[in-house]
């Protein structure tokens, strides 16, 4: 049962397997070129498992430590994560006692895939999802480990990696932007954090534009959801 | 390392947590039987492209538009990033290829 479900899981995670290996040796690069070596790299991919949040960390690391500071950061930048669990309620729901594994990984890439498959025939669901997800997480771990090694056996210039993550952002925007009837939340994200940021600084705009932002939304509710 | 090798477990510990909170509180919230309420389905729908939004403003907010290069490299490359990602849908083509441009604009065209 398991190697069927392993064999019908595994094709659908090749996409998520390119961009994990640049992604993951991308994060592992730029965390040894803060002195963390590739055990570092890998407790972080196996504990935390996020790339936003993980390069986010890197910069947590280079900084005074501040764990005050450490959680209030990751909660702006994972608040998302609070609204991907809902639309997987049911099916999740379904997974039994795989449940904590499949809530635990539920990074931007996984989510895309687990809202988007439906198991072949034939084959167990519970196990059909979760080696999607296990599948996703190695590979997050096993391009993150390279990175870091590599990052410290062959010293180069590594200024600019940290685009990558901003390359993340811009692809789950294109595809959100591609798939929603509406524009308005997406353009409303990034007007109202432009505002902000112009307004407030580059050190405390993120309050501010998580209140702008909700505040937008929950007015044009009528409007939006019109398009649902 | 600034920190401690204690302090960073302890950081990276933290992060951790933080981040399976965030991951963990709708299914504690909204257990499976019952119903989810409205406004919270809505939110669902409308937040995460909204915040996605933010995140990229969220990671240029280093880049100066007044002082040279002008944010020039950042927006060529999220140019790249974006079409190609529309054109290809591959991430490897769009992330890759758009962070490679990158670092070649930052370390060899605009220094």
């Amino acid at each position: 049962m398991k190697t069927k479900a392993f064999r019908a899981a595994f094709p659908y995670t090749i996409p998520v397997f390119m961009g994990y290996l640049f992604l993951g040796i991308a994060f592992g690069v730029l965390l040894a070129s803060k002195g963390y070596n590739a055990l570092w790299a890998a407790a972080m991919s196996l504990t935390c498992y996020a790339g936003s949040g993980q390069f986010v960390a890197v910069n947590l690391l280079a900084a005074p430590f501040a764990p005050l500071h450490a959680v209030l950061i990751e909660l702006m930048v994972n608040c998302r994560h609070l609204f991907y669990g809902l639309s997987l309620l049911e099916p999740f729901g379904r997974t039994g006692r795989l449940k904590p594994y499949m809530v635990f990984s539920l990074t931007d890439e996984t989510y895309s895939l687990q809202c988007g498959v439906t198991p072949p025939d034939g084959v167990d669901e519970s196990w059909f999802r979760f080696f999607i997800s296990l599948l996703d997480q190695s590979y997050w771990i096993f391009g993150s480990v390279v990175g870091a090694l590599a990052g410290t056996l062959i010293p180069f210039d590594s200024t600019g990696i940290d685009f990558a993550m901003t390359a993340l952002f811009t692809v789950i925007f294109v595809e959100q932007w591609e798939s929603g009837a509406t524009h308005l939340p997406a353009l409303t994200g990034l007007g109202a954090t432009a505002v902000c940021l112009l307004l407030a600084g580059s050190d405390h705009f993120i309050p501010f534009a998580l209140v702008g932002i909700a505040a937008i939304l929950l007015a044009s509710r009528k409007r939006l959801e019109a398009y649902a | 390392m600034i920190q401690d090798p204690i302090q960073s477990a302890v950081t990276v510990g933290v992060v951790a947590l933080t981040i399976l909170a965030t991951r963990a509180l709708p299914f504690l919230l909204f257990p499976g039987n019952r119903e989810t309420p409205r406004l919270i389905v809505y939110l669902g729908r409308v937040l995460p492209s909204a915040i996605i939004g933010m995140l990229i403003v969220y990671c240029l907010k280093g880049v100066s538009l007044l002082s040279s290069p002008h944010g020039i490299p950042e927006a060529l490359a999220i140019f790249f990033v974006a079409a190609v990602h529309h054109w290809k849908h591959n991430l490897i083509l769009s992330i890759g290829g758009g962070t490679v441009l990158y670092m070649f604009l930052v370390q060899a065209v605009f220094v």
